[in-house]
């Protein structure tokens, strides 16, 4: 299996993947904001289409449309977090406008535009390009570094946001660093497991490691090595069986990931309390 | 003939309703509309945005995974969506307390395990991916009598539930700790309500798709909770914008052939932006 050149470019580009996304998780889940990281990565369908509309590289639209959003996001909100129900309505207005350029492409050119759509929304983590992988590999690297980076004043920013400025911390600026991480993330990920799926390597694997521990460093720890072990099982599991296709097996082992945690805690939690006792 | 728009109302509306396919959809957005004003304003209320998104995206699986099974499409909707509310509701709590974190991972696992369901029914099946276009973003065009009616049914259901939980939903929504400790059963309610919106959501969405779904439901609400704090009022407004925004929207769509999502998102995204510049204003 690992001789194969497309199945060594699927695993580089996914675990990188999966460890920024697992990180990023981490706190998209600390500070409840998977809603805009789902927006995010819809964003990423509608900045494909517009690329594919307009001609140019598909990675451009991704990324240009995904960052502006976020930055929008950070503008839109208090402390750069911008309300579930803003996120909704503007996220509802980029899909229509998803909704146009697809008519318009359509239009143009036969058929292609549901190819492109068909891909950016599930991915096509098989048909990595070796260049497209290490390409996406050291974007991936950039982000985690970055992620790691403001670790520590994003942390502490997002569990106590008042002390966190009385201390000079830049609560504002962190939010959308940490907003245009996740939206350049979303771009990313869109084309390994495609928009409609990236959440599941966002959500799943850090609300995980949310339940199991409260210790930020060892919870950021297993929600990238959760995220990384759920690509690694899906690409092994969709290797093996020809129906099930990657994206589907990726976050169909991520969400079972989650229901392990899910089962696993209120006996934890109960057997702590009666320790308390 | 082509449609085309005039200065002259009567003309205009003589030419909308001249098709029985136009008549029917605009019976059935107006029905939609209702549904999605009266219980998106309790989702904006409670800030459920994102579970709305994410039971309107359970039509997917729902309608694939029927199409596999060789069901009618319609089961499988609703399935998943009160499947996905039941999973949504029960999860988002740790140690019997609803926390914010655990809400937002846990709606954001199920929409994407929902997701990768659907995409490998739909794989499985073998059908074409055109179809995932039409079931995202469906459309007006081609509803049918029985249709109108179902829906008639769920709005009457809706309805008349609101009508019997709305006042401690309300209350339940606004302060969850007073209303908790005046003995309003607060869990059951966040309970049913899920389940009422999977409902509705999964009704509205087999005939606009999730996109639209997800546009009536949230924005006209959140517009009217803009404009007006006093709760009947909003209420009335959301109803009021919800159904013309569809009706501007289907007008437009029908005269330009501008695609109907993209009208209704950016009349509703419009209004929105009006109201909230108008409200920040005004400090």
């Amino acid at each position: 299996m690992f001789a194969l050149p497309f199945v060594r470019n699927a695993l580089l580009a996914g675990s990188l993947i999966a460890v920024a996304s697992g990180l990023l998780g981490y706190f998209i889940v600390l500070r409840a904001q998977v809603f805009a990281g789902d927006a995010l990565s819809h964003v990423a369908f509608t900045g494909a289409l517009a690329a594919a509309a307009a001609g140019i590289d598909l990675r451009i639209g991704l990324f240009a449309a995904t960052v502006a959003m976020a930055l929008l996001f950070a503008a839109l909100g208090e402390r750069a977090r911008a309300d579930d129900v803003t996120v909704g309505v503007v996220f509802a207005w980029i899909l229509g406008l998803g909704v146009l350029l697809l008519d318009i492409f359509n239009a143009s050119s036969s058929g292609g535009a549901g190819i492109v759509g068909a891909r950016a929304l599930f991915g096509s983590i098989f048909g990595l390009s070796s260049g497209e992988a290490t390409l996406a590999a050291v974007v991936a690297l950039i982000l985690i570094a970055a992620t790691l980076a403001i670790a520590r004043p994003l942390l502490f920013v997002s569990l106590d946001p008042a002390v966190a400025i009385a201390r000079g911390v830049p609560a504002r600026l962190l939010g959308g660093v940490f907003l245009v991480l996740v939206g350049a993330d979303a771009a990313e990920a869109t084309q390994a497991v495609g928009a409609l799926l990236l959440l599941g390597l966002l959500a799943a694997p850090a609300g995980a490691a949310h339940r199991l521990t409260a210790n930020p460093w060892t919870g950021m720890a297993l929600a990238a090595t959760l995220a990384l072990a759920s690509v690694w099982i899906g690409i092994t599991l969709s290797y093996r069986v020809a129906a099930l296709p990657p994206s589907s097996a990726i976050v169909l082992v991520a969400g079972g990931f989650y229901l392990i945690a899910f089962a696993a805690t209120p006996r934890r939690l109960a057997g702590v309390l009666r320790w308390m006792r | 003939m082509n449609p085309s728009f005039s200065i002259n109302p009567v003309s205009d509306l003589n030419q909308l309703l001249q098709y029985p396919f136009m008549v029917n959809a605009l019976q059935a957005g107006t029905i939609v509309a209702v549904i999605a004003a009266l219980v998106g304003w309790f989702v904006v209320l409670r800030r459920e945005t994102f579970v709305c998104h994410t039971l309107s995206v359970m039509s997917f699986p729902g309608a694939s995974g029927a199409a596999l099974a060789g069901l009618p499409l319609a089961p499988g909707y609703f399935l998943f969506a009160v499947g996905g509310a039941l999973a949504i509701a029960f999860g988002s709590r740790v140690g019997g307390r609803r926390s914010a974190m655990q809400e937002s991972a846990v709606v954001g696992t199920v929409g994407a395990v929902a997701l990768g369901l659907g995409f490998l029914f739909l794989s499985l099946y073998g059908g074409i991916l055109e179809s995932v276009e039409t079931l995202l973003f469906g459309s007006f065009v081609g509803i049918s009598a029985g249709q109108v009616q179902t829906l008639l049914v769920v709005a009457a259901l809706a309805a008349a539930v609101l009508a019997v939980i709305g006042r401690p939903l309300f209350y339940a929504s606004v302060d969850e700790r007073s209303a908790n400790a005046d003995g309003v059963p607060v869990r059951a309610l966040s309970v049913i309500f899920l389940v009422l919106l999977g409902l509705a959501v999964a009704a509205i969405a087999q005939i606009v798709g999730v996109l639209l779904t997800f546009a009536l439901l949230v924005a006209p609400a959140a517009t009217a909770q803009l404009i007006t704090a006093r709760v009947r009022l909003s209420l009335a407004l959301a109803l009021a914008l919800a159904v013309s925004e569809t009706w501007a929207a289907m007008t437009l769509s029908y005269f330009t052939n501008v695609a109907l999502g993209f009208a209704v998102t950016t009349i509703a995204l419009a209004l929105y932006a009006v109201a909230r510049a108008v409200r920040e204003l005004r400090g």
